[in-house]
């Protein structure tokens, strides 16, 4: 404690008065847990006395080794193993396991498969975006307190501003949710879940009534993600954790077959995408709106490296998102993606080999020798306390560091929806350009903070545009066709090598397998959060995250709400984030499968 | 137990249930001016769906349809409990099975009246204030509070591989901690239930069941997620009992995990009557045919996903033709052998030891009144129940 420190006139202070019993120079602030994200996150600033984030640094705070435990597994164990990575990216995992073993085995998935594939693919973005967006991320934006000081007739006529057909501000929605969290707020027992929170905060910036609107969608999203979840089980079985796709294709065939259960599909579809159209696009665009001079959004993010894999397949050959790559801001420019300059290392991250290695060649066991180190941090009470911090010249996190020939790399929505803006995707464009005339932003206004959260609700809005172009093509398909797996089988004197690539709801995902002597040999899944969230590499080159926190300014360091801000817009999946690579061999380019056919797929 | 027996207990249980709410219905309010019936009656819920959502609420736990009042008194105390759910190693599928807790839409609404202390996702505290909000519930609700955690725990010497919060504390001793002062344990999950797949071989972290690291009983509630119903259904029991409820000999409630998944499988007449798919997308697919030949796992599985299914009872895993992998047995991502084949037909540790997949192809064919025979055998050990713990 500096406890001498405690009463140091000298130093100025234009903060709030907590901070006047903090000691001068730079100080460390420690976030963890950082709440509304899937898995265990901290995150680390170094504050000057001016409030602004000179250093930052990102750890992951647990480690469960799942590549480790699929060694040695049968292929067909393992893609509903690696689901269990993430339950709330839950099947993205477990469709580009089973990619990779099919990748690997040389198997071509009948269309209908294919097909249905990608239907569960769009209730999970579908789902995924405006459960991040409302229940996650939205608490950052939405001052609940504030709603209670709104009118709610002028926050209903409000809502027309920014959606055609409003959903949930009638007046009456209105007042039945003032009145629910009023209840709360009146009583500091009865807070709950938001308790303890940074309610009034300086850089809320919507008004009472916006509040208001976008509490009353807060309440709506849960409603809603249990009817998209059940677009998954349709096709799935459960969600989380479906359970109808093997090496092969799909079980789900008379689900498939059953017309009623395929309208029940579409039906859904349209309610989502209604939720989307009209309650996600008007608050992004009322966020826009009211977040676009608040520094702490708006600042231009610096890693302009941007990464994206194909996304939905509407017909054969035809995704809705697009891949690609684009370098230094570059969108004239798209590149192709090389997996094979893809690498991954460990300089600050606890595992043992630090050198940059392609995921099939890396081989790492863990190593917390060296864990947090003693310090001291600005507490709750705005004092200086004791705490366990990151050392920055040592390891620091369970998550590692992937490169593109050397390069940080950002993935995700705001990836993906640059990445097929720059190629003039027919789809994409106009939803883009939409946006920007709705709210009167550049294009850069796209490479911020709120421009990552804006490209996920337009990810979203494409999906729900777009996304039934599959379901048609596949009612068109079973006309004629009713195959949804195909036949094959493992040959334990072969070795076998694959891939599964792709976006998903966190941006690209790729899963690398190895079978040998008919079992896992090796695996590793490289993952979009792995890409962010990962630590300063050997060349002391840090990644989205860190970077994006530098240069932050914090008005309250006791109050650290613009950090989570930035961290969530992200939508960190750090639980995905953190996985240990074990796998030798050669260049996936190096090794030709030839399709084994003759079998049965439940071999 | 015999139908004069039956009716006996009963009456006893309705005793107990009756002098257990009343006790509860002493309980200081969590919040003063609010109750669950009141909270009700504003979602413009009338007290004709309360007590449809009761009778449906009492049925699930296999009570019969005289407690459905009782049922309801029990869901009116609900707003005195307060719960702290913590997260270990894990992937956030429990909470997310939680979250789609609606079916009646009351349910739910139950869920937001109990008072969640600490949850992480949900909850929008983080950092020190988050941890301030932990501390707080523990000393303020001591004795009183539900424990609920998901996800296994590295434990002893690899508990470093979870820490939370700025003090570096582990994991493990969180849950010991909050599980100090808990009225009721409850393991959300086969990973919390069972350690789970990261306790899988080899288990790199040491992962270990709750039961394992704290000394006090819990109640497990596996499932890779368990269904929504079974959360809450468990909640909803510990209310009635106020002590821990009739368990199996894997401490999971037996008013949900009692009965295989065969045992009311839809597809059950096709296992009798020898109608099977032989392989994923053939004629027999098509028409429903019993699915233990491409692996399912359903003879060998406690729970009643074939009774509540999932997501307000759109499908399960049998429903979509995949069959059951056995998640809510322990160990199953070792013991089960491959998720695609028989049981029988497979030695347990298929691809370990250097077996490989195919070590023991001769033995495909073994007959089925084998492989069903060892499920019965199963079935009446696992089935010797634990009496109800005081």
């Amino acid at each position: 404690m500096n406890e001498d420190n405690t009463i140091t006139e000298e130093v100025s202070h234009t903060e709030n008065t907590p901070e006047e019993t903090l000691p001068s120079g730079p100080k460390r602030v420690v976030v963890d847990p950082i709440t509304r994200i899937e898995g265990h996150l901290r995150a680390e600033v170094i504050v000057g006395d001016d409030g602004i984030v000179q250093d930052a640094f990102v750890s992951s705070t647990l480690f469960r080794g799942l590549e480790i435990i699929a060694k040695g597994r049968d292929p067909r164990n393992v893609p509903l193993l690696m689901q269990r990575i993430c339950g709330v990216c839950t099947y993205s995992h477990y469709l580009k396991s089973t990619m990779s073993m099919e990748d690997a085995l040389g198997i071509t998935i009948p269309y209908n498969a294919a097909l249905v594939r990608s239907l569960m693919d769009t209730a999970l973005f579908l789902h995924d975006h405006p459960v991040h967006f409302y229940q996650l991320h939205g608490l950052d934006w939405v001052d609940i307190t504030s709603a209670l000081k709104a009118d709610p007739a002028k926050a209903s006529k409000l809502a027309f501003k920014y959606a055609d057909n409003p959903v949930g501000t009638g007046e009456n929605d209105l007042i039945k949710v003032q009145e629910t969290v009023k209840k709360f707020a009146e009583h500091p027992q009865g807070l709950g879940p938001f308790a303890n929170a940074y309610w009034g905060h300086s850089t809320y910036r919507f008004t009472p009534e916006q509040n208001l609107i976008a509490l009353s969608h807060y309440l709506k999203a849960l409603e809603m993600q249990r009817l998209v979840a059940q677009m998954m089980a349709i096709f799935g079985g459960k969600q989380p954790h479906p359970q109808s796709l093997v090496i092969g294709g799909v079980t789900c065939i008379m689900d498939m077959l059953d017309p009623a259960r395929m309208a029940e599909f579409m039906v859904k579809f349209k309610e989502m995408a209604n939720f989307i159209n009209n309650a996600y696009y008007a608050d992004v665009v009322m966020a826009a709106e009211m977040y676009q001079h608040e520094p702490s959004v708006m600042q231009p993010i610096s890693v302009k490296n941007f990464m994206a894999g194909d996304g939905i397949l509407v017909g054969r050959n035809d995704y809705i998102l697009s891949k690609g790559m684009i370098l230094d801001g570059d969108i004239s420019n798209v590149l192709d993606i090389d997996e094979d300059l893809i690498t991954e290392e460990a300089t600050h991250s606890w595992y043992q080999t630090d050198e940059a290695l392609h995921p099939y060649d890396a081989n790492s066991e863990p190593d917390h020798s060296k864990g947090y180190v003693d310090g001291e941090s600005v507490g709750p009470d705005g004092k200086m306390i004791h705490s366990k911090n990151i050392d920055p010249n040592g390891k620091y996190s369970w998550i590692k560091s992937p490169r593109y020939d050397g390069k940080p790399m950002e993935v995700g929505p705001l990836a993906s929806i640059l990445i097929s803006y720059a190629k003039g995707n027919k789809r994409v464009v106009p939803i883009v350009d939409e946006f920007l005339h709705k709210t009167g932003l550049p294009l850069s206004a796209l490479f911020t903070t709120l421009g990552r959260t804006a490209a996920r609700m337009l990810q979203a809005k494409v999906i729900a545009n777009h996304g039934l172009e599959a379901f048609y093509s596949l009612v068109e398909n079973l006309k004629t066709d009713e195959e949804s797996c195909a036949i094959y089988t493992i040959d334990n004197d072969k070795e076998y090598k694959g891939r599964g690539i792709g976006e998903v709801p966190r941006g690209m995902l790729t899963h690398w397998t190895r079978i040998k002597d008919g079992v896992v040999s090796n695996y590793q899944a490289t993952v979009p959060s792995t890409w962010n969230a990962g630590p300063i590499d050997a060349n002391g080159v840090k990644g989205p995250y860190e970077t994006n926190l530098i240069g932050l300014k914090i008005a309250d360091l006791s109050q650290p709400l613009e950090i989570i801000r930035i961290v969530h817009s992200f939508d960190p999946c750090i639980a995905c984030a953190v996985q240990v690579m074990d796998v030798r061999g050669n260049k996936i380019s190096e090794y030709k499968v030839d399709p084994l056919y003759g079998g049965v797929c439940s071999v | 137990m015999d139908f004069k027996e039956k009716e006996t207990t009963y009456d006893s249980l309705y005793a107990s249930f009756e002098e257990r709410i009343k006790k509860l219905q002493k309980l200081p309010r969590l919040k003063e001016d609010t109750s669950i019936e009141q909270v009700i009656k504003e979602h413009g819920f009338s007290r004709r769906d309360f007590m449809k959502w009761a009778s449906a609420a009492t049925a699930m736990l296999a009570l019969p349809a005289n407690f459905t009042p009782l049922m309801a008194e029990a869901i009116k105390v609900a707003d005195r409990l307060p719960i702290i759910w913590l997260h270990m190693a894990e992937c956030t599928g429990c909470t997310e099975a939680l979250l789609r807790s609606a079916n009646p839409s009351i349910d739910s609404l139950i869920f937001d009246y109990i008072s969640l202390e600490y949850q992480e996702t949900i909850m929008t505290a983080v950092g020190w204030q988050a941890e301030q909000n932990l501390e707080h519930a523990i000393e303020k609700y001591k004795g009183r509070y539900i424990l609920m955690v998901e996800g296994g725990i590295p434990a002893g010497d690899s508990s470093h591989y979870l820490t939370i919060g700025g003090h570096g504390k582990h994991g493990e001793q969180i849950s010991i901690d909050a599980s100090e002062h808990a009225a009721a344990i409850f393991a959300i999950g086969t990973c919390s239930s069972f350690g789970g797949v990261q306790a899988a071989a080899p288990n790199p972290t040491n992962a270990q069941a709750l039961s394992k690291v704290v000394d006090k009983p819990v109640i497990n509630v596996p499932g890779c997620p368990p269904g929504e119903k079974n959360i809450v259904g468990t909640l909803m029991h510990y209310l009635l009992y106020g002590t821990l409820p009739a368990l199996d000999v894997f401490n999971r409630p037996k008013w949900a995990y009692r009965l295989r998944i065969h045992d009311l499988c839809e597809r059950r007449g096709h296992f009798d009557a020898g109608e099977f798919v032989e392989h994923f997308g053939d004629e027999g697919a098509k028409d429903g045919y019993c699915l233990y030949k491409v692996g399912c796992k359903g003879p060998y599985t406690f729970n009643n996903c074939s009774k509540q299914k999932f997501n307000q009872g759109t499908s399960w895993p049998i429903q979509v033709g995949f069959g059951c992998m056995g998640c809510s047995e322990p160990d199953f991502w070792d013991t089960m052998g491959t998720v695609n084949e028989p049981l029988r037909d497979r030695l347990y540790h298929t691809a370990f030891g250097g077996l490989g997949a195919d070590a023991t192809a001769d033995r495909i064919g073994i007959g089925l009144l084998t492989a069903t025979a060892v499920g019965i055998a199963a079935h009446a050990a696992i089935a010797a129940v634990k009496p109800p713990k005081k």
